[in-house]
């Protein structure tokens, strides 16, 4: 009994990488044929750029405070509270500010993306626009992917420039530090591979937000329900893939500019 | 009723005439001529995780024809409309469309062949994001077709089916029987050269019933499109059977006690097989248990 059990859930789940692979894969080369829905791209673009802006700004300039806060104590013990700027930039281009931007942007958008395509499937607008001759793949798909990956690229700068801000502001006004000093360590201690890092991360992110929103979108089934389903998973699934891929890029870029 | 044939662009080339004819007020329209078929399923089957939807189902529409596909809720009728325009693949069996092969055609090479075909959904399947102008238009704005013509188009399309005024709302502001004929709009706008109506007067009240099934024939005698209906409502099925579209008066008449019209023809499904193709008087005086009950 226990043994069909996990052969079912075992089939099931490498059925389910497959269907996603099939499905990551024609949404990307959707782009190098034509026809190609450029409005539609610029419409998720400003959806999910602009859209998503003032929740990764937030977020990025809370989270450059915190750590400000938390390391000055720590760096006090040694002497070394000149060292904030140099922490905070680090972890904030390196780390946080990626996966930060990419988990906020996961919870606005892949949730946004199932539950719009999953709306779609159900009330059947999914085959009404195949019965009318578009494919739904190159129209709903492939310009939220493109949409996702060029605009989490330019919002996770923006998290990492705000963040740097925030552990400014904390230093200077809550830590009584000297601002010059943060921002000239923060800049000075940033090289070409941390920045590389830092960019890099952000297009695998995009990629699993909207890849991952859209599949589960347009796979679900079920009614309403259905919609709550395929959105829960959407989110919980793109929150520990973009924490999982962030390892796994880490650890490559590490050993490359090592 | 405003009858506006002429909204309809010969875009793309419509299909070889078919025979059918309601020109003589009183007279039973002539026959469909003997051609290739738009659409012929050959022992066609499809199962979904359990036992087989559709059972080695095989039949054909012939240009011209109307076929009023008949059953019971559940017996399979949606899926085969679907698999008629490759929506879904069958698992066994042959399906031709307009005389090519869809059974194992790709999404890709379908796409072509399905701006070919118009499609009224059970539940409508508006884009409720966009504006009725857009739902009826959405083809036409895809192909990249001028603003004022996809505006004059949309106009003519909305009068047929006598919703002009709808032109500029969203459908989530429409009830459900303006929904139906939008959608409706939205499958004829292209002059398609087959037309697939999934229950199209479900879950309405009999007079709009009455006036969706008065739109339908309205196509079927003023156009000669071929079309698959599927519905599990008699009373439909006979209208459409026993009445005829008068372009004159504007609206159905009843033909003469005892003609039917000889185009629209029957198919009636049970669990999944098909037990019954033919006329309305075939229906009337078939010896199947399960027809009859269906019919009583």
């Amino acid at each position: 009994m226990a043994t069909n059990t996990i052969d079912r859930t075992a089939k099931q789940l490498v059925l389910t990488v497959q269907d996603y692979s099939l499905f990551a894969h024609r949404a990307v080369i959707n782009l190098f044929r034509p026809p190609r829905y450029w409005p539609e791209f610029l419409v998720q673009s400003d959806i999910i750029g602009f859209g998503s802006a003032s929740i990764v700004l937030l977020s990025g300039f809370f989270t450059g405070g915190v750590l400000a806060l938390q390391s000055a104590a720590t760096l006090a013990a040694f002497g070394a509270t000149g060292l904030t700027g140099r922490f905070v930039s680090l972890t904030m281009i390196r780390e946080l500010g990626p996966v930060l931007t990419g988990i906020m942007v996961s919870g606005r958008n892949a949730s946004s993306m199932a539950s719009e395509l999953g709306s779609m499937v159900v009330t059947e607008q999914i085959d009404a626009m195949r019965a009318l001759g578009v494919d739904p793949m190159r129209k709903l798909v492939t310009p939220r992917l493109f949409a996702t990956i060029t605009m989490l690229f330019f919002l996770t700068i923006v998290a990492d420039a705000f963040g740097i801000l925030g552990g400014g502001a904390v230093t200077v006004l809550m830590n009584h530090q000297d601002g010059t000093q943060y921002f000239s360590t923060a800049w000075e201690s940033l090289h070409v591979p941390d920045i590389v890092q830092g960019l890099v991360k952000p297009l695998f992110s995009g990629f699993i937000i909207a890849s991952i929103g859209c599949f589960y979108g347009m796979r679900t089934s079920g009614g309403t329900e259905g919609v709550g389903r395929s959105t829960i998973q959407a989110v919980v699934t793109a929150s520990v893939l973009i924490i999982f891929v962030d390892f796994l890029v880490s650890r490559v870029l590490l050993a490359l500019f090592a | 009723m405003n009858d506006t044939p002429a909204f309809v662009q010969p875009d793309p080339p419509l299909p070889s005439p078919a025979v059918a004819s309601s020109a003589l007020p009183g007279q039973a329209p002539a026959p469909a001529a003997e051609s290739s078929p738009i659409v012929a399923f050959r022992n066609v089957s499809i199962a979904f995780d359990g036992p087989p939807v559709l059972d080695d189902v095989s039949f054909s529409v012939a240009p011209g024809e109307t076929r009023i596909l008949l059953g019971p809720a559940g017996v399979g009728k949606s899926v085969l409309l679907k698999l008629t325009n490759g929506l879904l693949q069958p698992d066994r069996g042959s399906i031709r469309l307009f005389g090519e092969e869809i059974a194992k055609m790709s999404e890709e090479s379908l796409f072509p062949l399905r701006t070919r075909v118009g499609m009224v959904f059970q539940e409508s399947a508006l884009f409720d994001s966009l504006t009725v102008r857009d739902n009826v238009a959405y083809q036409l704005i895809g192909e990249n077709v001028p603003d004022d013509e996809i505006d004059r188009r949309v106009h003519q399309a909305l009068s047929f089916v006598q919703l002009d005024e709808t032109f500029a709302l969203y459908p989530g502001s429409l009830s459900g029987g303006m929904k139906r004929r939008v959608a409706i709009a939205r499958a004829f706008i292209r002059q398609p050269e087959l037309l697939l109506y999934d229950s199209p007067t479900g879950g309405l009240d009999p007079v709009t019933s009455t006036t969706i099934i008065e739109l339908v024939m309205k196509e079927r005698d003023v156009f000669h499109t071929p079309s698959l209906l599927v519905t599990h409502r008699l009373q439909d099925a006979f209208t459409l059977c026993t009445n005829r579209f008068d372009s004159n008066q504007g609206c159905m008449v009843r033909l003469p006690k005892g003609q039917t019209d000889p185009n629209t023809t029957f198919l009636m499904l049970e669990e999944g097989r098909l037990i019954f193709d033919g006329s309305l008087h075939d229906l009337l005086h078939t010896q199947n248990e399960f027809v009859r009950e269906f019919i009583e």
